[in-house]
């Protein structure tokens, strides 16, 4: 289940590529393709790693309060499907 | 602005790009799209295959559809396989099986990140080796057979929808099944010598209606490779973009190295450049101004005012063109039938565009197979059927 109150990163096997619109993630194992549609979310994702948590990685992002909620939900979509998981 | 308009105006890498190896081919299949049979003396060396690999990676083009002509012919094919593969690049290939004997069936059940296509034109020899020739669906299901013997998980199964075989949908559904292969569908194009058989083998009407009631009810798990988005029109949109994608998230690398537009588009006026040219693929990619005229959003022209304009966004280029109609009207499939009345409306003097660039053999393949003795040109398998995004979720 994604909690964004704990450490998270972008998964090893994910490779993300600089798109206009925000960037194309590939994940090696699943082989699947998926897009972040916009460049603060690219920003979010691969801010992952630097910050103690999801939340922490939203507001450096300047993610806007107004924002979060659907930033939240597209970050637990790529939860779900493997693209940022949980820091060890 | 939603996902597919920003991909109208182009990426920075192609999603779905389709590399043909060879035009050598074991088979001559009437309907193939790039007009294969004999080898291209031109064609890219190993080095050069490896260093468009290498550029690919660099690119982080994540895979490649692989085709041809028939791919397995290439001396080198397995090797390159593993060097795309250990590059970050995945790959599919297309075959029409012929090399897939146990131990290679065996081989490929063991390495990650590839995935093979069988092209198979009948469910049925009779209608299969009609198109594809004599001994081709012997081959095909050889090759199936072997790939499950050796636990290679879930081929895919590529058919080419003609007036002779949707009627057996069901019955390339169960031969998926018993395979424990994905069924693969797509859209029989008039390119290559698809051109002189199209007329004979293009689904009429009631067949498309007939296609596409069969994918809404039973196409889930049912690849298209995007291919049939000129069918949205009769209702529910079908899975994937819906856009054309020639040139923005699409191409094609034929096996002398030249980029066209899209795989079903081998002709000078959709050629942008060649790999071995001064900054390779990605200049191509980037900086061709073709592609940079493919990224301008469409007018839509004659169909603008069509209320299904939205969901077909005129049909397929590459059908248009290949039947001499103009690029800013209908698809001559378009589900309305403005297609039909523009083909019957092309004047005596409408000059169809044939492309130059022709591998057929001239002679019968050795074996005595010759072209399969039918009435309609001639034809075969490929690659590329590859569509844009097949599958993908956006």
């Amino acid at each position: 289940m994604f909690d964004p109150a704990r450490p998270h990163r972008c998964s090893p096997q994910v490779a993300v590529r600089p798109e206009p619109f925000g960037a194309l993630v590939y994940h090696f194992g699943t082989r699947k393709l998926s897009f972040l549609k916009t460049p603060q979310l690219v920003d979010v994702v691969s801010g992952l790693e630097q910050h103690p948590d999801v939340n922490a990685a939203l507001a450096a992002a300047g993610v806007e309060d107004g924002q979060r909620p659907a930033y939240l939900r597209a970050l637990a979509g790529l939860a779900a499907n493997g693209t940022i998981e949980e820091r060890p | 602005m939603k996902l597919v308009e920003h991909f109208q105006y182009g990426l920075n890498s192609p999603i779905c790009l389709t590399w043909e190896l060879t035009y050598a081919c074991n088979l001559a299949c009437v309907h193939c799209l790039s007009s294969s049979g004999r080898r291209d003396p031109r064609e890219l060396t190993t080095a050069e295959a490896k260093s468009v690999i290498d550029e690919l990676q660099r690119m982080q083009v994540f895979y490649v559809n692989i085709g041809g002509g028939e791919p397995t012919v290439r001396s080198d094919f397995w090797e390159l396989l593993d060097y795309a593969v250990s590059h970050d690049v995945g790959v599919k290939f297309s075959t029409n099986g012929i090399k897939l004997d146990k131990a290679r069936a065996a081989q490929l059940a063991a390495t990650d990140y590839v995935d093979v296509q069988i092209s198979l034109d009948g469910a049925t020899a009779e209608v299969n080796d009609h198109v594809r020739g004599p001994g081709s669906y012997a081959t095909a299901i050889r090759a199936l057979e072997n790939l499950a013997e050796a636990g290679f998980g879930q081929p895919k199964i590529s058919v080419v929808m003609t007036r002779q075989n949707v009627d057996q949908l069901d019955e390339f559904k169960a031969i998926a099944d018993k395979f424990g292969a994905q069924l693969r569908i797509t859209r029989l194009r008039p390119s290559g010598r698809g051109a002189d058989v199209w007329d004979e083998l293009h689904p009429t009407a009631a067949q498309q209606r007939q296609l596409y009631d069969w994918l809404v009810a039973r196409g889930d798990g049912v690849l298209t490779g995007d291919s049939f988005f000129h069918l949205s029109a009769y209702g529910e949109a079908l899975p994937g973009l819906n856009l054309c994608g020639a040139g923005r998230v699409v191409c094609l690398i034929d096996p002398v190295g030249d980029v066209y537009a899209c795989p079903f588009a081998i002709h000078e006026n959709f050629l942008a450049g060649n790999v071995r040219s001064p900054g390779g693929f990605q200049e191509v990619w980037r900086g061709s101004e073709l592609f940079a005229e493919l990224r301008q959003p469409q007018t839509g022209g004659a169909c603008r005012s069509c209320g299904f304009y939205d969901s077909c966004q005129g049909g397929c280029m590459a059908a248009k063109f290949f039947t001499g109609l103009p690029l800013d009207g209908p698809d001559p499939e378009c589900v309305r039938g403005f297609g039909e009345q523009a083909l019957a409306a092309r004047g005596t003097d409408t000059v169809i565009p044939k492309s130059d660039v022709d591998h057929s053999r001239r002679t019968a393949p050795r074996g005595g197979r010759g072209p399969v003795p039918v009435t309609i040109g001639m034809r075969p398998d490929r690659a590329c059927d590859e569509s844009p995004l097949a599958g993908l979720q956006v």
